[in-house]
C-alpha cells in the first residue's frame, strides 16, 4: 500500500511538473476557451434568448451549467492525450517495465485530470459570479457540482485513455476527438433546453449523459435544493452506469495494449 | 556449460493475427556476458526483447530471467531488470534529475537512497552539469546517456538495451560502447538488440542472428566467422575465358578449401593465406591467366550474416509489428 501510494504520487507529480514547465500552457489551461462561451456566447444571446424558454432570469445564468459540463467534457475527452504521447515515444514502456502496479499510471492521470477540471469549474463559476450568477444552493451546491463533474469526467477520461491505447496514430485520436466534441455539445441541454429543440434533436439529446449532468447542475445554480435533489439523485445513478461502462471498456483497451 | 544462466528462452512464439513475429525461439544468456540479438528491422528482435522485459505475453513458449517466469513472476523480473528503450523515451519537459527521481519512486527507493544513486549515475554518464535542465535542451547523445542512466537506476542484474546507438554520431556511439563494457566489467548481464554488424562484432560476447522470427545462428562473433571456413582470396581476372580452367586447377590443392566462380573471377576460401597465395599465383601463371586485381579478406560478420540469411542486413524487410 505504501508502495502504491509512492508510485501514484510520483506519477501525478510528473503531470503537475509538466504543466508547470509551460507557463503559457498553464495560463491557458486555467483561463481556457470555455470562458469565451460563457462571456461571449452568454452575453451575445442575452436578448436573443427567450427567458420564457430558458426558464432562467438571463441567458448567462442558464448557460453557466452548460459551460461547466462542457469544460468537464473537453478535459475528459482530452485526458488521454498525454498517455498517447507517452505510448508513442516509449515513455509508457519504460514506466511499465518498472515494478509498479499496472493501474498506477492510469490512476495518476485520473487524479490529475479531475483536479485540473475542478479548478477550471471553480474559475468558471467565479467568472459567472462576476456576471451576477449566484449559485442558489451555496457552497454545498458547488461541492455537489464538482462531484457531478468528476463523476462525468471519470467516464470521459476512461474513454479518452481507451482511445489513446487503441489508436494507431495520434492523427486518428485527434480526428475522433474533434468529431465527437461538438455534436456532444449541440445534442445536449447545454445551449438550449430540450423542450425548445426540434423533436429529433431533443430525442437524441436525452440519451446524452451530458444532458443528465447539465440538468442536475442547472437547478443547483438557478433554483435550489428542492428542485435539484431529484435530478442530482438521478444523475448519480446515470453516471455510475456510464462510468462502469467506460471503465470496463478502458480496462479492456489497456490490457490489450499492455499485453 | 557450468556458467550460471541469466536468461532462458524456450520455444518462444509470438503471433500477431496471422503473422509470426517470433517463431519457436530458444536460447540462453549466461550471467555476466553481453548478448546480442542481431537482425534486420522486423526480424523479431524487439518482440523477443519486449517479452523478456515482461511487456509482451508469449503466444506460446516461455522466457525466464534468473529462473523467474516473465509472465507468472513478472513483478520479480521487473525488480531484476533495467530497460533502455529504442525510442528516446524522454519527457522533454522534465529535467534529467526529475526523470531519475520519478524512476526512483517507481522502484520504491527512499528519498535518500534515490538521491545517492542519482548522484552516482549522473556522474557516471557525465550529465552532472546538465541534470537540472529540461531534457528538451539535450542533444541526441545526452538523451541517450540519460536513457541509460534511467535503465541503470534500479541497479539491475540484467540490462536490456534496444538499439542503443541507433542514429547517434560516432563519438557518442563509442562512448556508449565504453559504458556497456564497463557495466560488463562490473558483472552486469547485458542483452542488446542491434542492426549494426560492427556493434555486434565489437561488443557482444555471443550473439544470435535472427531473421524472420527464427535464430539462424548463435555463437561468439569469432566462432561464427571461423565456422564459415577460412579467409577469402578474391581474384579478378583480365580475361574470363580461362576462369574455369583455373578453377579446376585450384580445386584440389592442399591449402585451398573451396573455389567459387564469380562474375569476373574467383572467390577462393583458403586455410592459411601464406601457403595458398603462392599456390594460387603459380597456377594462374602456369595457365596464363592475367590477374587484374587480387584481394584478401578475413571473413567479417557481414559474411556470417549473408551466409545464414542469404542477404545483407541493410536489405530491410517490411516491418509488420
Amino acid at each position: 500500500m505504501k508502495n502504491y501510494w509512492q508510485e501514484i504520487r510520483a506519477l501525478t507529480m510528473r503531470w503537475v511538473l509538466r504543466l508547470s514547465r509551460e507557463k503559457f500552457s498553464m495560463l491557458f489551461t486555467l483561463v481556457q476557451p470555455m470562458l469565451f462561451w460563457l462571456i461571449f456566447f452568454g452575453n451575445l444571446f442575452q436578448r436573443a434568448a427567450d427567458s420564457q424558454v430558458t426558464q432562467a432570469p438571463n441567458y448567462i445564468s442558464f448557460l453557466a451549467a452548460g459551460v461547466v459540463v462542457m469544460t468537464v467534457l473537453n478535459n475528459g475527452l482530452a485526458g488521454g492525450v498525454d498517455l498517447l504521447f507517452d505510448k508513442e515515444n516509449g515513455f509508457l514502456e519504460r514506466l511499465m517495465s518498472t515494478p509498479i502496479h499496472r493501474s498506477s499510471v492510469i490512476l495518476s492521470r485520473f487524479i490529475f485530470v479531475m483536479t485540473i477540471t475542478s479548478l477550471q469549474v471553480l474559475v468558471i463559476l467565479g467568472v459567472a459570479f462576476l456576471f451576477g450568477v449566484h449559485p442558489a444552493t451555496g457552497l454545498l451546491g458547488i461541492a455537489t457540482i464538482l462531484l457531478i463533474g468528476m463523476m462525468f469526467g471519470v467516464g470521459l477520461t476512461a474513454i479518452s485513455m481507451a482511445m489513446a491505447f487503441s489508436v494507431k496514430s495520434h492523427g486518428d485520436f485527434f480526428s475522433v476527438l474533434g468529431f465527437l466534441s461538438l455534436p456532444m455539445i449541440f445534442l445536449s441541454s447545454a445551449l438550449v433546453p430540450l423542450a425548445a429543440m426540434p423533436g429529433w434533436m431533443s430525442f437524441l439529446a436525452q440519451f446524452n449523459p451530458m444532458t443528465w449532468a447539465i440538468d442536475a447542475v442547472r437547478p443547483l445554480i438557478l433554483s435550489g435544493w428542492s428542485e435539484a435533489l431529484p435530478h442530482v439523485g438521478m444523475v448519480v445513478l446515470v453516471m455510475l452506469a456510464f462510468d462502469a461502462l467506460c471503465l470496463y471498456g478502458g480496462a479492456k483497451a489497456f490490457r490489450r495494449a499492455m499485453g | 556449460m557450468d556458467r550460471a544462466i541469466a536468461i532462458e528462452v524456450s520455444h518462444l512464439c509470438k503471433t500477431y493475427d496471422a503473422h509470426k513475429a517470433v517463431d519457436d525461439l530458444s536460447f540462453q544468456v549466461y550471467a555476466g556476458e553481453i548478448f546480442g540479438l542481431l537482425g534486420p528491422n522486423g526480424a523479431g528482435k524487439s518482440t523477443t526483447l519486449r517479452t523478456l522485459i515482461t511487456l509482451l505475453h508469449p503466444t506460446s513458449g516461455t522466457a525466464s530471467v534468473f529462473g523467474h517466469d516473465t509472465v507468472r513472476d513478472a513483478d520479480t523480473v521487473r525488480m531484476l531488470i533495467g530497460y533502455v528503450p529504442q525510442e528516446r523515451a524522454i519527457d522533454r519537459f522534465l529535467t534529467g534529475r526529475e526523470h531519475l527521481q520519478l524512476l526512483g519512486a517507481l522502484y520504491h527507493l527512499t528519498k535518500e537512497e534515490a538521491a545517492k544513486r542519482i548522484a552516482e549515475l549522473l556522474k557516471l554518464v557525465e550529465l552532472e552539469s546538465h541534470a537540472d535542465r529540461p531534457a528538451k535542451t539535450y542533444s541526441g547523445g545526452m538523451k541517450r546517456k540519460l536513457d541509460i542512466a534511467c535503465g541503470l537506476l534500479p541497479n539491475p542484474k540484467v540490462l536490456f538495451l534496444d538499439e542503443p546507438t541507433l542514429g547517434l554520431d560516432v563519438q557518442s556511439r563509442l562512448r556508449i560502447w565504453e559504458y556497456v563494457r564497463m557495466l560488463k566489467a562490473r558483472g552486469m548481464t547485458i542483452v542488446m538488440t542491434t542492426n549494426y554488424l560492427d556493434e555486434a562484432d565489437q561488443l557482444c560476447d555471443r550473439l544470435a542472428i535472427i531473421d524472420g522470427g527464427k535464430i539462424k545462428t548463435l555463437g561468439a562473433p569469432a566462432e561464427l566467422k571461423i565456422a564459415l571456413g577460412g579467409d577469402i582470396v578474391s581474384l579478378t581476372l583480365k580475361e574470363t575465358d580461362r576462369m574455369a580452367g583455373l578453377e579446376s586447377a585450384l580445386q584440389n590443392q592442399p591449402a585451398i578449401k573451396a573455389v567459387r566462380l564469380t562474375a569476373k573471377g574467383l572467390d577462393i576460401r583458403v586455410e592459411s593465406p601464406e601457403k595458398a597465395l603462392p599456390a594460387i599465383l603459380e597456377s594462374a601463371n602456369r595457365l596464363g591467366c592475367s590477374i587484374e586485381f587480387i584481394q584478401y579478406n578475413r571473413p567479417r560478420l557481414d559474411d556470417v550474416f549473408i551466409a545464414h540469411t542469404g542477404r545483407r542486413i541493410q536489405d530491410d524487410i517490411p516491418k509488420e509489428e
